[in-house]
């Protein structure tokens, strides 16, 4: 019987650079900015790395294929680096690779990184790419926003919910990412909005708006990571340990199979039951201190809360609107200003969301600390609701 | 000889507002002032003459109590592959089996008339259908651009439980070149009309009239129902009275509600007369091409029973209001929209790929578990069901009559669309498939959860780097 990832492995180190439209950098410029802080957090030489894990999510607007232009960027000393892609949860894919890696003994040290440059394209939104030789024959041209606001077409039919109460609700998430996004010196955008701004912004997919939606943003973060001995024979202290790592990808039944109505996400319902159970929680609510979940798009954020047992089934309405996962709310979500402020480098994500749960873990969050953070998860949604991967990390502190 | 044993129609829903296309073009030739009145039908971007021949083609099967043919001819001079039987094309969305003859015939605007005198005069056995799909480009601002339509009929001809009986057929053939279209032209280049009445109908229509009524016996104060498919509005009830014919039987070239629709309009008419005729009564067809076709047909009493879901009134009732003269433009690649960068994607169809999915791509053909009964679509080596997943289980089932329901939907504005914004969602088969597919003839604030579709085949992307397209099924809102 499988006992789990849980404190086998701690965090060593990490790094993050500042996101945004960094027309000035090339990935390598991203890669170094966000490696150079780790390894200075870490405390190593960077040699003593023995295996690296490399995500980046669309090949064709970013470094292209392959494991060599990390190897290359960092100047690794010939170890061995895999390339990870599993679309928006490519970040903690990587991180999974370095954790296993360690846990397994099959290495000490191991270093998770993800960039995406995706501002080279000369549009706004994500790149416009293929979906196969076979879907691209048939699969409507569903951009990310148009998918997702399939998400809430099927929870308004689903819980009967008023479109102007949902639209409401959707504002709330973006107004709370917001305001603490403006805390958040390495945010792309760093700006409070308001609740009227939200709701009045024009529609890019219906009931979708354009604060509804997660910005398109360079970067690239990493994580170094060892086993609890090692970081502590090298003089770590409040060590920051994997509790679980999780991941659930769609096969085809929400897509195919009349049993899914639309309205929520199946696969974050699996990934995080496995990884409260993974972790030993119980009682999410009352145990998630914080969450950074995969708010590409505001009605994701909502229905995720619901998936995650964080909001009663069809109560995420309600609870968003009371400010339940507002900075000052009982589960604060997205304290360090989310998807929506970051934006989403797809390759980087996952590990940019670590990042603030270890910083809050260890008390450096600044501005945006919370006063006694305990257990951290994190949410990668990856693909469209009907056809999805979904990845699940929950870290806090060590024993 | 045989006859029309049933008939279907297909018009495109836009109806192009003419006063539209008057006050776009007004400005540079006065002239068109004149033929400002009504509509005219116009694809939508993603119709073509194959989406409107299948379309038809699936409302004439639709009054056939047997529904197997032994061949298809599609009649047209717009058709979108010149080497790729785009009859065969037909014939796979229909679902029809791969026995079937199939033949394009074109280069004519009575291609459909002589398809339709071939399919006659055929010894096979069995029902025969004959489709006639036009889809024309003119250049902005042009008479042909105000007078002509877009369209689709399809007939089936047999032995058995006919309709109209072929009375007999002849055929006066003329190169007289009123108009033509040459090698790599996109457009016609056309005569003065005034010579094209007087040397042109006026002299070679009577000829073949003659020759159809005496070899039928008949004379031409007999026809009940007389069809001249053209553009010149006054000019069948001219000719109607030179022939002898009675004025009330000149049938309505419809320029006012849909236009001229090319070499379909002769089985367009057709259709329309079969629709109103009574027992017993005389129909005599035309085409007028490099020539003149004349077909005699004698209804039968089964006439009356016979009637497609939609016909030609249906079509007609089925129209919906286009004032915007810049979106047919666009629709018909007359002129160059920026498309922005999302629209440069490459669309190349990868050929091998296309033919092993061509099943669901044309067919729109899903499968049924043996083992539970699941049906699901696209047809895959596992069983959809998580509770069976049982490997090979499925045979062919067919999703292109199936009624359904929208279960999500969204207007995306981000993405790119000939028409945006981008309608799709999630398409619940009462079946029980279930697909994510893209929606077309949306009317802002007719879509919602729950609402009831049907699903037609139409262009999916345009490959205009390799001169391609492809094709799909789409759902639509029931009204």
């Amino acid at each position: 019987m499988a006992s789990g990832i849980k404190d086998k492995v701690v965090i060593l180190g990490m790094g993050c650079s500042k996101f945004g439209e960094r027309w000035e950098s090339s990935p390598t410029d991203l890669m170094v900015e966000a490696y150079e802080e780790c390894l200075t957090d870490a405390g190593i030489e960077r040699d003593q790395i023995e295996a690296a894990w490399f995500g980046a999510g669309i090949d064709a607007f970013n470094v292209g294929s392959s494991a060599m232009p990390m190897s290359i960027a960092l100047r690794l000393n010939y170890i061995p680096v895999t390339k990870v892609e599993n679309m928006c949860a490519t970040g903690t894919e990587a991180f999974r690779g370095a954790v296993y890696a360690v846990a397994s003994g099959a290495c000490d040290i191991a270093l998770a990184l993800g960039v995406e440059k995706l501002k080279d394209t000369g549009y706004g939104g994500l790149p416009q790419r293929t979906r196969g030789v076979e879907n691209d024959m048939y699969w409507p041209n569903l951009s990310a926003p148009g998918a997702f606001a399939q998400l809430a077409s099927g929870y308004r039919a689903k819980h009967k919910v008023n479109g102007d109460d949902l639209k409401r609700a959707m504002a709330h998430v973006s107004v709370k990412s917001h305001a603490n996004g403006a805390k958040n010196p390495k945010a792309h955008l760093q700006r409070e909005i308001t609740e009227e701004q939200a709701i009045n912004a024009p529609y890019i997919a219906e009931p979708i708006g354009l604060f509804d939606c997660c910005g398109v943003s360079d970067g690239s973060a990493c994580a170094i990571v060892t086993t609890p001995e090692i970081a502590k024979s090298l003089g770590k202290e409040n060590l920051v340990a994997v509790k679980a790592l999780q991941l659930a990808v769609s096969n085809g039944t929400e897509s195919g199979h009349a049993s899914w109505d639309g309205s929520y996400l199946k696969t974050t319902r699996i990934a995080s039951q496995r990884a409260y159970d993974e972790a030993g929680i119980r009682r999410p609510k009352e145990e998630i201190t914080m969450t950074e979940v995969h708010d590409c798009f505001s009605i994701t954020e909502l229905v995720t809360m619901e998936d995650l047992q964080l909001a009663g089934e069809g109560k995420g309405v309600k609870d968003v609107l009371d400010g339940a996962f507002d900075a000052e709310g009982s589960n604060p979500c997205q304290i360090d200003g989310g998807l929506k402020c970051f934006g989403h480098p797809i390759g980087a994500s996952g590990l940019r969301m670590l990042y603030e749960n270890y910083l809050q873990l260890q008390g450096r969050a600044g501005a945006r600390q919370l006063s006694d953070p305990k257990l951290g998860l994190n949410h990668n949604l990856g693909g469209f609701p009907h056809q999805n991967i979904c990845s699940i990390s929950i870290v806090g502190p060590y024993g | 000889m045989k006859g029309i044993t049933a008939y279907g129609v297909y018009l495109p829903r836009l109806r192009l507002n003419r006063q539209a296309m008057v006050e776009a073009n007004a400005w540079f030739d006065s002239s068109l002032k004149g033929l400002g009145r009504g509509e005219r039908s116009i694809c939508n971007w993603d119709e073509d003459t194959i989406t409107m021949a299948v379309e038809a083609g699936i409302d004439c099967l639709s009054a056939l109590q047997e529904k197997t043919l032994s061949g298809l001819n599609l009649a047209s001079t717009t058709a979108p592959f010149v080497d790729r039987q785009n009859s065969v094309l037909v014939a796979e969305a229909m679902n029809l089996n791969s026995q079937i003859r199939t033949l394009d015939i074109g280069s004519s605007q009575r291609a459909a008339t002589s398809a339709l005198i071939a399919g006659l005069e055929t010894a096979r056995q069995g029902n025969q259908m004959i489709i006639a799909s036009e889809h024309r480009r003119t250049k902005a601002g042009s008479r042909a651009e105000m007078l002509w339509g877009d369209g689709a009929a399809a007939l089936t001809v047999g032995d058995d439980e006919v309709i109209a009986q072929c009375l007999a057929v002849a055929t006066n053939s003329v190169d007289f070149v009123d108009h033509y279209r040459g090698e790599g032209s996109d457009f016609d280049y056309d005569w003065e009309e005034r010579w094209i009445r007087d040397e042109g109908f006026m002299k070679i229509v009577p000829q073949a009239v003659s020759a159809v009524l005496e070899s039928a016996g008949r004379v031409a104060a007999e026809i009940d129902h007389f069809i001249l498919p053209t553009d010149q509005a006054r000019t069948p009830a001219v000719l109607a009275k030179k022939l002898g014919i009675s004025p009330d039987a000149v049938v309505d070239n419809q320029i006012a509600s849909v236009g001229v629709a090319g070499a379909a309009q002769p089985l367009i008419l057709l259709a329309k007369a079969l629709e109103s005729a009574l027992p017993e009564q005389l129909i005599l067809l035309l085409g007028f091409g490099q020539g003149c076709d004349a077909i005699l047909f004698q209804t039968t009493d089964r006439i009356e029973r016979c009637r497609p879901d939609c016909g030609l009134s249906g079509a007609l009732n089925n129209g919906r209001e286009e004032t915007n003269y810049h979106k047919f433009l666009s629709f018909n690649n007359l002129v160059e929209r920026d498309i922005g960068k999302r629209g440069e994607v490459d669309k190349q169809t990868f050929l091998s790929g296309f033919n092993r999915r061509k099943d669901l791509l044309t067919g729109f053909i899903g499968g049924k578990c043996r083992v539970c009964g699941t049906v699901q679509i696209p047809r895959e080596k596992y069983c959809v069901n998580p509770e069976c997943r049982a490997l090979d289980s499925q045979d062919n089932f067919s999703f292109a009559n199936q009624p359904g329901t929208v279960l999500t939907w969204t207007a995306d504005r981000l993405t790119f669309d000939w028409s945006p914004p981008a309608y799709f969602g999630m398409v619940q088969f009462e079946c029980g498939g279930k697909l994510m597919m893209d929606f077309t003839e949306v009317e802002e604030g007719a879509i919602d959860s729950g609402s009831r579709v049907s699903v037609h085949f139409r262009i999916r992307q345009f490959d205009a780097q390799r001169g391609f397209r492809k094709y799909f099924w789409k759902a639509v809102v029931e009204s």
